[in-house]
């Protein structure tokens, strides 16, 4: 029987529960009046502009995808820390070897410039005028 | 169970049980003591379950008292530092103030985007509230005061702790606001990063310890201060201090306080959220505070351990519960002192700064544990010494750098 992971499921069970019951009292409880300026997106009281779905900066892309290949390198680096010491140093190195294919990785993102935020326009205006100036 | 986790495909890491309180609880104490009318429609599994609830009973009951006291604190600590006297009016020096706002959250609208959209905008509280609850089931609060004794306790947390993200993106995307909107996704981005050298400098300890046990962990460190694992070696002492700010960005609190920055996007991620849902986030990020500070205190600073060995007053449970107020108190201390990071260095120092050093930490603690065959006099011994000129010389050095050039003299006339 896995107890443990039973006792989690129980804790996730009950954690649910509290938020109902607390719910629940509230919606007994509490007051509510119609009125049609309340249902508009709030914006600081002016009225909204334009749609709500904005568009947002590509990079939070780009910094989810380099999250994930780290998160999993540390789901990787987890067994191996909890034997590194019977296994020696073979397995450290090995170990080595696989974390610096990853650390090329974050230098490759950071020679790209992809870990800054604040990213110049400068050189995409420079390579565009370029690519103008070879037309002319 | 496949044949691949009870072969043991990783050496230590096993899932089966290897200790079950309740079960034996139950054998040993209920059954004997029963009724004879009740005994026979009793089995031992309906006994274990019912155990198991009382216990997460507590825990309810409990985890939602934290906040109460520590918002409290909060502003008492805040009032402190700014000279006021904080709340006054409600109860003896202001201390039903929480209690009454509160009370007042019961009774406010519950207010519902209706453009948004409406299951995940009900189903965000949930998630939140839940995952940031069942975190609590793997700390060791003292001697036998521990839920689940997981062989895999930390990778647990980290796991239960990681999926608090969703709940905040459905929060943000559901709402049909802007402010919520951006909020979630700076949210989203900042927790996901700093999650990175959070694990890393947990990775440090697990290399030590060779457990993910939070039991074994703590077991680990019970010689005294010197065998806590910020002083195992000088590795873990960067560790210590790396996944202390990472933790403070996973709570987003000030200085990384960005996706709840109430002066360019309101309250963030739950802007259009109100009464009683408000409150939850609210008692989620209290108690997802408290527990960022519970594991920082077990995985290095010797848990419920006390300082000389061999002191456990009460389970060690009253020294876990003021070293663990202690670094609550000390994120209180920073959020009162320091102001909030833009963007662009909340990326920076995790991305260019922290994980770097979270991998430098890593091949360091490698040689370290190679070096010494096992953690004894000797290794912490050296340890002790290298932290000890190694603060030293930071001090120096960053007081030279720092220090403040003489101010030109005005030229007399």
């Amino acid at each position: 029987m896995l107890f443990n992971f039973a006792n989690v499921l129980i804790f996730l069970v009950v954690g649910c529960l509290f938020v109902v019951l607390n719910l629940t009292i509230s919606r007994l409880l509490h007051t509510k009046i119609f009125s049609g300026e309340k249902y508009i997106p709030y914006e600081c009281g002016e009225d909204p502009i334009g749609d709500t779905r904005i568009k947002f900066n590509t990079r939070f892309y780009v910094i989810a995808l380099i999250f994930l290949i780290f998160d999993v390198e540390v789901v990787f680096l987890l067994p191996w820390a909890v034997v590194f010491r019977e296994l020696g140093l073979f397995a450290f190195l090995e170990m080595l070897v696989f974390i610096a294919i990853l650390l090329v990785g974050l230098a490759y993102v950071w020679a790209k410039g992809d870990l800054e935020w604040i990213r110049s326009t400068q050189l995409e205006v420079q390579s565009f005028q370029r690519e103008e100036s070879y037309d002319n | 169970m496949p044949e691949i986790f009870s072969e043991g495909f990783f050496p230590n890491i096993n899932l089966q049980d290897e200790t079950n309180w309740a079960t034996d609880f139950v054998q040993e104490v209920i059954i004997p003591r029963l009724p004879e009318v009740v005994a026979g429609h009793f089995s031992v599994e309906l006994g274990t379950i019912l155990v198991m609830l009382v216990c997460a009973g507590i825990f309810v009951a409990v985890v939602p008292l934290l906040p109460l006291v520590l918002v409290l604190a909060e502003r008492k600590v805040a009032a402190r530092f700014q000279n006021r006297t904080g709340p006054m009016r409600v109860g003896p020096w202001g201390t039903l103030q929480t209690l009454a706002d509160g009370i007042k959250l019961i009774f406010k609208e519950d207010y519902i985007p209706p453009q948004g959209d409406k299951l995940l905008f009900l189903l965000a509280p949930y998630i939140i509230f839940a995952c940031s609850f069942a975190v609590f089931a793997a700390i060791p609060f003292g001697q036998g005061i521990l839920v689940s004794d997981f062989n895999i306790g930390i990778f647990y947390i980290m796991a239960i702790s990681s999926v608090i993200v969703m709940g905040v993106i459905m929060a943000g995307w559901s709402s049909n606001s802007k402010w919520s909107l951006l909020g979630s996704l700076r949210s989203a981005a900042q927790i996901v990063s700093y999650e990175i050298p959070l694990g890393l400098s947990i990775l440090t300890v697990v290399m030590l310890v060779e457990s993910l046990g939070m039991k074994q962990i703590v077991a680990s460190q019970d010689g005294g201060i010197f065998t806590w694992l910020i002083f195992r070696s000088p590795f873990t002492f960067i560790a210590f201090f790396i996944f202390f700010i990472s933790s403070i960005a996973e709570v987003n609190r000030t200085p990384f306080d960005l996706p709840e920055a109430e002066s360019e996007i309101v309250a963030g991620f739950h802007t259009e959220y109100s009464g009683m849902r408000f409150a939850l986030f609210f008692i989620a990020e209290y108690a997802n505070m408290f527990a960022v500070s519970a594991i920082g205190v077990t995985l290095f600073l010797g848990g419920w351990q006390g300082v000389l060995p061999g002191y456990d007053f009460l389970g060690g449970f009253p020294g876990f519960v003021i070293k663990t107020l202690g670094l609550v108190f000390l994120m209180m201390w920073l959020r009162w002192t320091l102001p909030r990071l833009r963007v662009d260095q909340l990326m920076n120092l995790c991305w260019k700064y922290f994980i770097p050093i979270s991998f430098f930490n890593i091949l360091g603690t490698g040689v370290w544990g190679l070096i010494f065959e096992k953690d004894d006099v000797w290794s912490i011994g050296i340890s002790c010494v290298i932290i000890y000129v190694g603060l030293i010389s930071a001090y120096a050095v960053a007081g030279r750098s720092l220090a403040r050039k003489p101010e030109p003299q005005p030229s007399s006339v």
